[in-house]
């Protein structure tokens, strides 16, 4: 008989109108790393949640060890040694990465603080599993990277025998994304159970040895990842075979649409330019995209594109017009549309209903609007549920869904249909598939190639090394802020796109 | 009946009452600890306000001033809720408030303004200030409550001093409208007869078309459409080309203004003088937050809170003083306000407790379903 660390048999947990799980049984064998695949909305994180005593399951029972045991509330998960590293961190950002490791298990003596030896059990862990961490440092200083190595420590620490990570790698470079298969890859082989939930099929088949596949609630199988393939397990997620490669005709260039010259924009972290003397020109008909690590000045070059931020120098030329001071309404109503980086920040106010963030940039236009200032609800309507439709954007209750409520994917698909559906000269997609399933990436890569076709200028920032090989026509490499190879996907390597994407390797750009 | 507990509308009437009810019940308690000889007669008092009159003239009369410094209240509570809901707390009202008093008791007594001029006068004094607190919020992005508190006190003190120059020689209130300057008081338009109240101007009608307006506005406008998106998520309005830190200013702007002409529309009724020495900011513009949470921030429920507000505290003079110290009315008044604040609160408890009856609905629906299908099978397998 298998040892099983934890086994979840059967669960089923139902809501008002869904049911979230469906008779769902996850076995996570002592040692290994066992993936959780399923598209948003598969209900991973219901059972999760089920796992830690956040919901009471209707049917089904959980075991540790082979014993029945009753998960009442997140306590008790603590007690049988579960931990989590959840997709948002859980930490203090104005405490040290040791005070958060040690936050709610501090060791006293008489009331007064033992750090001493809190910090020599964690060298300790840091140590034998390879987690370097700057136990003084305040989290707010650290990297994305450290402070996810931190809260792994924060279940070491608690001796936590069972390790979930809820997609870690979502917020990580490529490199850390390495650095953390490998620790999760030592963390197994000193005896952890790992369960790892993700969407990212290239990473369960490099680190995982089972992969549970879930889809909209129910549970579809546990395969060896040894024997089998992306495609497989894409169509387990999926429910069809899901294309990878996006398929388009070679680009026929046209026009310059986008011209920009000298861009320099300042940053509001630190003292120096964010983006530095970027020149560069988009055609009508091709995508052109910004590839590099996150945090080289990408998201600063689209706020000084767009008009978000203030440019400190350099001239924007959209259609031979100067945009470089004109007003964000202008240079939407010239023809720039924006998928931003940032659905909830940017790209949606959330408390609206749908059909209210459909016309957030055209609201004031003669169809939604009469000339006495009234908003014209039948026409908002209509033209709703023209989009939604026509760019299958699902929600509860349509039109007048509250945006919130929605699915990220489906978030991400009103703001592509509103975008899109304004006729842009130039559309600029910023990580448009960030956190998205394969589903809604596949459809995303199609409508961008459909703009291209249609004559359109794109310009695309992505951080997803496939998306960067796959979708453009053209790879510009932004490196601290300047731009500094451009490259043919064609022709091109991951690797010498990896090296530019590092700094290693430069070259001069004539725009 | 369950959609109807459903429906966000019924469940804030129905939060309202009970937050009424639970204010009633705790001030009656305090009575009774206080003392327990004349408690039910003088949280009776309270509820009846004016109906404690026997006359039905002087009942009608009565119900006439409790109707009189409804609009101001009603005013502010619009003032309060309009910022709310474009994601502003404007604890600046009671500032507002009384500059919109400075404003047009000034006009009218130093400049014998008319009344139409003084009121103007009152809105811009008020909209000003809110100005202010816009200005510091959008582009300092300083805390619309703090400053807004501060404002409050600078708007009392400048007050106190400007009035002094047209106060009576013998006592600390401002000169009589009526005696000094009549074209400043608002016109009756023979509402005063109906009511047989002097102080029933063409503010009542004044007060409830704004806030039928105000209800429009935010509903149904392309700038209500721009002001809530702005409150709500100030960098998607941004991104979406609105002038986000206009917006802000004329928020508060409005708001400003509704609080300077809900003075306006008490103060040139003759009703109110000010008082130059007085050292607390009129409660008018703070009761302005119950009024506005008890109506479920919606300006027509406004209406009703605001009134039953001022009939309160105005019922609370008629407690029986033989029993208890004058200054009763005002704690069991404020006692029942601070449970009206408590709206918000009951009504998520109910949306909790109506969805959580669904679910337990939804599953043994569920579990009978299986076992009828049971039952058939079984059936079924006799054949």
């Amino acid at each position: 008989m298998e040892e099983y660390a934890i086994e979840m048999l059967h669960i089923t947990k139902r809501f008002p109108g869904i049911i979230a799980n469906d008779d769902i049984t996850l076995q996570l064998r002592k040692g290994e790393i066992h993936a959780l695949l399923g598209e948003n909305g598969a209900g991973k994180s219901t059972l999760m949640s089920v796992l830690f005593g956040l919901y009471q399951p209707e049917e089904g029972i959980i075991k540790k060890d082979g014993k029945a045991v009753k998960v009442n509330n997140p306590n008790d998960a603590n007690a049988l040694g579960i931990g989590m590293v959840h997709q948002h961190f859980k930490l203090v950002e104005c405490f040290t990465v040791l005070d958060n490791i040690i936050m709610g298990v501090e060791p006293t003596h008489l009331g007064f603080l033992q750090k001493g030896e809190a910090r020599q059990k964690v060298k300790m862990l840091s140590e034998k599993y390879g987690l370097y961490v700057d136990p003084d440092a305040r989290i707010e200083d650290i990297t994305v990277g450290m402070q996810q190595r931190t809260e792994i420590l924060k279940m070491l620490y608690r001796d936590n025998e069972i390790l979930i990570f809820d997609e870690p790698t979502a917020v990580l470079t490529p490199q850390e994304i390495s650095e953390l298969m490998q620790i999760m890859k030592n963390l197994a082989a000193e005896g952890k159970s790992i369960l790892f939930i993700s969407h990212k099929l290239n990473e369960i088949m490099e680190v995982a040895d089972r992969c549970s596949v879930l889809r909209k609630g129910k549970y579809i199988g546990t395969v060896n990842t040894a024997d089998t393939t992306i495609e497989e397990l894409s169509a387990m997620m999926v429910g069809r075979n899901v294309n990878f490669h996006v398929e388009k005709k070679p680009s026929v260039p046209g026009d310059v649409i986008l011209d920009i010259e000298h861009m320099t924009v300042a940053s509001k972290v630190h003292k120096n330019n964010a983006v530095k003397d970027v020149s560069l020109k988009v055609r009508a008909g091709e995508i052109v995209c910004i590839a590099g690590i996150d945090g080289n000045g990408q998201s600063e070059f689209v706020y000084g594109l767009s008009g978000l931020e203030p440019l400190v120098s350099g001239k924007i030329t959209l259609d031979g017009k100067d945009i470089t001071k004109t007003s964000i309404r202008q240079k939407s109503l010239l023809g720039m549309s924006h998928i931003p980086e940032d659905r909830h920040k940017h790209g949606l106010v959330l408390d609206y209903t749908l059909e209210d963030n459909m016309i957030l940039q055209t609201y004031f236009k003669p169809e939604f609007t009469n000339k006495a200032g009234f908003l014209r609800r039948k026409n908002i309507r209509e033209y709703a549920n023209r989009l939604i439709e026509q760019y299958d954007v699902r929600s509860g209750q349509g039109p007048i869904t509250i945006t919130r409520s929605m699915s990220g994917g489906n978030q991400q698909k009103a703001i592509i249909a509103r975008e899109i559906d304004k006729q842009p000269d130039l559309l600029i997609a910023v990580q448009p598939t960030r956190g998205l399933d394969v589903g809604a990436i596949e459809y995303i890569h199609k409508q961008l190639v459909a703009q291209r076709d249609a004559g359109k200028a794109v310009l695309l920032v992505s951080l997803e090394l496939d998306e960067v090989m796959d979708v453009p026509d053209r790879i510009l490499v932004m490196y601290e802020g300047e731009i500094v190879g451009e490259l043919d996907p064609k022709t091109t390597t991951q690797e010498e796109l990896g090296l530019y994407m590092a700094g290693a390797k430069r070259m001069e750009v004539t725009a | 009946m369950k959609k109807l507990l459903k429906n966000s509308g019924v469940q804030a009437f129905i939060a309202s009452i009970i937050c009424i009810i639970l204010g009633l019940l705790i001030g009656y308690i305090v009575l009774l600890f206080i003392n327990p000889e004349g408690a039910t007669e003088s949280i009776l008092n309270v509820i009846k306000n004016f109906f404690t009159f026997n006359r039905p003239k002087t009942q009608l009369k009565n119900f006439g001033n409790t109707l009189a410094k409804t609009m101001p209240l009603l005013m502010c509570s619009l003032s309060i809720l309009f910022a709310y809901k474009v994601g502003l707390f404007n604890i600046g009202t009671a500032g507002q408030y009384v500059a919109g008093a400075c404003a047009s008791l000034y006009a009218a007594l130093a400049w014998g303004w008319g009344w139409l001029p003084c009121m103007l006068f009152a809105i811009v004094a008020g909209a000003l200030l809110g100005a202010i607190v816009g200005f510091l919020k959008a582009y300092c992005n300083v805390n619309e409550v703090i400053s807004g508190i501060m404002l409050n006190w600078i708007a009392l003190y400048l007050t106190n001093t400007l009035l002094s120059s047209v106060k009576e020689v013998a006592s600390p209130y401002t000169l009589t409208l009526k005696n000094e300057n009549p074209s400043a008081l608002l016109p009756k338009a023979g509402l005063n007869e109906l009511f047989n109240n002097d102080y029933i101007t063409i503010a009542v009608p004044m007060a409830l078309i704004i806030a039928i307006a105000v209800h429009i506005l935010l509903t149904c406008t392309k700038l209500g459409y721009e002001l809530k998106a702005t409150g709500s998520n100030k960098n998607a309005a941004k991104y979406a080309g609105m002038a986000e830190n206009r917006n802000i200013i004329l928020t508060l702007a409005i708001a400003g203004g509704l609080a300077g002409l809900g003075a306006a529309m008490i103060f040139q009724s003759g009703y109110f003088r000010w008082e130059c020495t007085q050292s607390s900011v009129p409660g008018m513009g703070f009761n302005g937050i119950a009024a506005a949470f008890l109506g479920g921030l919606n300006p027509i429920g406004s209406i009703f809170a605001s009134f039953f507000i001022q009939h309160i505290t105005d019922g609370g003079q008629y407690v029986n003083t033989n029993f208890y110290s004058s200054q009763i009315s005002d704690l069991i008044s404020s006692v029942i306000i601070y449970l009206c604040g408590f709206v918000l609160f009951i009504k998520l408890t109910m949306t909790k407790m109506v969805s959580r009856r669904e679910e337990k609905a939804a599953q043994k629906q569920k579990t009978q379903g299986q076992k009828t299908q049971e039952q058939k099978t079984q059936e079924g397998g006799d054949k």
